[in-house]
């Protein structure tokens, strides 16, 4: 078991690479906790295979070192770090058994046969893979290949860490969440330090008790799932963690009022019309005060859960138009326009549905406001992680 | 018949069996233009199978193919006015990006102002305008799916059919994809027929469901009145995700009875039932461990896991050896093994007899 220690790693394709555009990880430095859990969570090119095949060993990056437990292994190989690696399609031995497969790295490494059996009938018993132990891995099914693939590191008792490249891609839907589950039970009793890429914040958020979130080669957060729902620090993870992602609107601050900005006079709407009141939302003064100060674009950003929808009007509530109703089942989303900015609100099942026009609350301890992308808050100390 | 360009396509006592192996058995349907289905399964159930057919690619075993009564079983897909997009990306390695979006453009002898202006504007609705000038090998495995389902898109065809077509994308771009696809849909006159695997994708694209399973066709409808009115427990399992729990519980005298130790009076809806052995099912939303509102019952349980989506945490439990999922609204951490006490309001129960039909299902419905 280990800590990782990323100090400084940057890593660019390219041989001579010219400006940030030409690095796939800019600068990362962070410590993960020996035993920790943690996913890293971003679209298709955010840099997180980059990074997870900087930490296994498969690629050595440009700039920066890679320490486990204090110890320096930026320049050794996989197979020299002491980890397993679990990938997007089983890799196995097809035509030997489910248990020759399991006791394969143990037999490589010469360990006595009694551990061999010791390890592996354990192992088989906590992945419920002990009915198939003589059968061929060849004719299983993806989940069970799948486990037999992490199996094959859990044997291993000198692992420091098991990386996992998006192992449930193969997965049926239905047969996902117990593969998970399983993940999750073995996190408990092992204690193992375990690194998870994934696209999908499903699979993220139910791993990890931490999740480190990419966007274009950068760590944008690192944070509990409640952390990043309630808490983004980012518009990027506002936007990226939540179905549907967080609404933002352009503003700007006037003592405790956002001023929702943008045309306020729609195009075809004759010279000498005076100029309609722009959208006021109140807003926590304190905050007010820090965004007013701060640099950058400023916004305001709201889950769509949190936004109260009325079909009459309300006491500080603002007219919108509704464009569009998707119904989920279980709840309905709506999607709003407020001047000319889209806005999505979750409507819970049961609730009416507004037609055509409805008023929209913005509860105050729920509104974010976000400067130049990053989050403005009260009580500055809290470093990023 | 319908206006111009309507057209009906029916399929009349389908089988497809493949060396004795039944892939499409007894699939009566009709479609007609200017509506979406959404043909709903799990993998194997089907959905490409059928597709084939429709389209031609394969011939049925038994059973016909008629647009507006004309019998085209058989007649190959290149011969009509269909456009496809399969699960499997396919596009012209050779071509650019441009190139390939504008392919059935050029086959129709469209005018190049024409070519350009609809290329870009559909490249643009799939977000891959920045790349029109590259060749497929050269982009994403997203921005390849993306370019297939653009030159499906850029002509309009009677028949649109697109097999399981946002599954190789990742989550945030197919929840926007889902959205205007349903708007691209909406516009569209052609027969729209959609395949998927996930409930969540059926609800959003409206229009009607065909729930599939095991080569037949288990129910079909408007998506709102299939997902409120699940004819069996198999479709309810297939139609909720997670999917719809379900507990066995008995009925005697106008009284309900869950395990030994839970008993309420029937609600409304119930009212009618026989004295004798049911299954209940219940969604996840339906199901609450934070707070216990007036004539719940309550179930205790343990936790197996909390699955987290982003906006909402789904909790396995087991609760009288039964697995069930819970719906709460919000981000939660639940320890695996705790103890909790699951809430629930027996008016919202679907209620299933022996041979898993549905019986008797929630009253406050509208459709």
């Amino acid at each position: 078991m280990a800590n990782i220690a990323l100090q400084n790693i940057a890593h660019s394709y390219k041989p001579d690479p010219k400006g940030p555009d030409d690095y796939a990880l800019k600068r990362i430095d962070t410590v993960w906790e020996d035993g920790g859990a943690y996913a890293l969570l971003g679209p298709s090119g955010c840099g997180k295979t980059t990074l997870l095949n900087i930490i296994s060993g498969l690629l050595t990056p440009s700039e920066g070192r890679v320490r486990y437990n204090d110890g320096d292994v930026t320049d050794l190989p996989p197979e020299k770090r002491n980890i397993a690696q679990v990938f997007q399609f089983p890799v196995l031995y097809d035509t030997m058994t489910v248990y020759e497969n399991l006791a394969f790295p143990l037999k490589n490494r010469k360990v006595q046969r009694s551990v061999i059996e010791e390890r592996v009938l354990e192992v088989a018993e906590m992945l419920d893979l002990t009915p198939f132990l003589k059968k061929k891995a060849a004719g299983l099914a993806a989940d069970a290949k799948q486990k037999i693939s992490l199996g094959r590191g859990l044997v291993r008792s000198d692992v420091a860490a098991i990386l996992f490249d998006e192992p449930l891609t193969v997965i049926d839907p239905h047969l996902k969440w117990q593969l998970r589950r399983k993940l999750k039970e073995i996190h408990e009793r092992y204690g193992l330090t375990l690194i998870y890429v994934t696209h999908d914040q499903v699979e993220a958020m139910t791993f990890a008790d931490k999740v480190v979130v990419m966007y274009e080669g950068e760590i944008v957060q690192i944070g509990t799932p409640q952390e990043l729902f309630e808490n983004p620090m980012h518009t990027f993870v506002g936007y990226f963690i939540g179905s549907p992602g967080m609404n933002f609107l352009p503003c700007t601050v006037e003592g405790n009022l956002a001023r929702i900005t943008g045309s306020d006079i729609p195009p075809g709407i004759p010279p000498g019309t005076p100029p309609r009141i722009p959208p006021r939302i109140p807003i926590d003064q304190e905050t007010a005060a820090l965004a007013e100060k701060a640099e950058g674009k400023l916004e305001l950003g709201i889950r769509p859960m949190f936004l109260e929808v009325h079909d009459k009007a309300v006491d500080g509530g603002l007219p919108v138009a509704v464009k569009g109703v998707q119904d989920q089942g279980s709840f309905k989303i709506l999607t709003l326009k407020l001047a000319e900015h889209t806005l999505r609100a979750k409507l819970a099942e049961g609730k009416t549905v507004p037609a055509e026009k409805a008023w929209v609350r913005f509860p105050q301890d729920r509104i974010k406001l976000f400067a130049g992308g990053r989050l403005v808050r009260k009580g500055e100390s809290k470093s990023d992680g | 018949m319908k206006g111009t360009g309507a057209m009906e396509l029916v399929l009349e006592n389908v089988d497809r069996i493949v060396g004795g192996e039944i892939h499409l058995k007894d699939i009566n349907l009709a479609f007609s233009s200017g509506s979406r289905y959404v043909m709903l399964g799990r993998t194997l159930a089907g959905k490409t199978s059928l597709l084939r057919v429709i389209a031609g690619l394969d011939p049925p075993t038994t059973g016909k193919v008629l647009v507006d009564g004309k019998d085209v079983t058989g007649v190959s897909v290149r011969k009509r006015s269909i456009a496809m997009v399969y699960q499997q990306f396919v596009n012209y390695p050779s071509l650019t990006v441009f190139n390939n979006i504008a392919s059935p453009l050029k086959v129709s002898g469209a005018d190049s102002d024409e070519i350009d202006r609809r290329v870009r504007h559909t490249a643009e609705m799939l977000r891959i305008d920045p790349f029109l000038d590259r060749l497929p090998a050269e982009l994403s495995g997203g921005q390849q799916q993306r370019t297939a389902i653009a030159r499906a898109l850029v002509k309009e065809t009677d028949l649109l059919l697109l097999d399981e077509p946002l599954v190789n994308l990742d989550y945030k771009l197919r929840e926007e994809l889902r959205i205007e696809l349903q708007e691209i849909f909406e516009r569209r006159s052609a027969i729209v027929i959609y395949t998927t695997t996930e409930p969540t994708e059926a609800l959003m694209l409206g229009g009607n469901t065909i729930v599939m399973d095991e080569g037949r066709v288990l129910q079909e409808g408007s998506t709102p009145h299939v997902y409120h009115h699940p004819a069996s427990v198999k479709v309810a399992e297939v139609f909720s995700d997670p999917p719809v729990n379900f507990i066995s519980a008995s009925v005697q005298g106008g009284e309900a009875g869950i395990g030994g130790d839970i008993r309420f009076p029937l609600p409304g809806h119930m009212k009618d039932l026989e004295a004798g052995e049911y299954l209940f099912g219940i969604r996840p939303n339906h199901l609450t461990i934070k707070s216990k509102a007036e004539g719940d019952i309550t179930i205790q349980g343990k936790v197996e896991l909390a699955e987290i989506n982003g906006s909402e945490t789904f909790i396995h439990t087991r609760c009288h050896d039964a697995p069930l999922v819970v719906q709460e609204e919000g981000v939660f951490n639940y320890k695996i093994g705790s103890a909790v006490s699951v809430h629930t309001q027996p008016d919202q129960f679907y209620v299933y007899d022996a041979s898993r039909n549905l019986v008797a299902a929630p009253p406050n419905i509208t459709v």
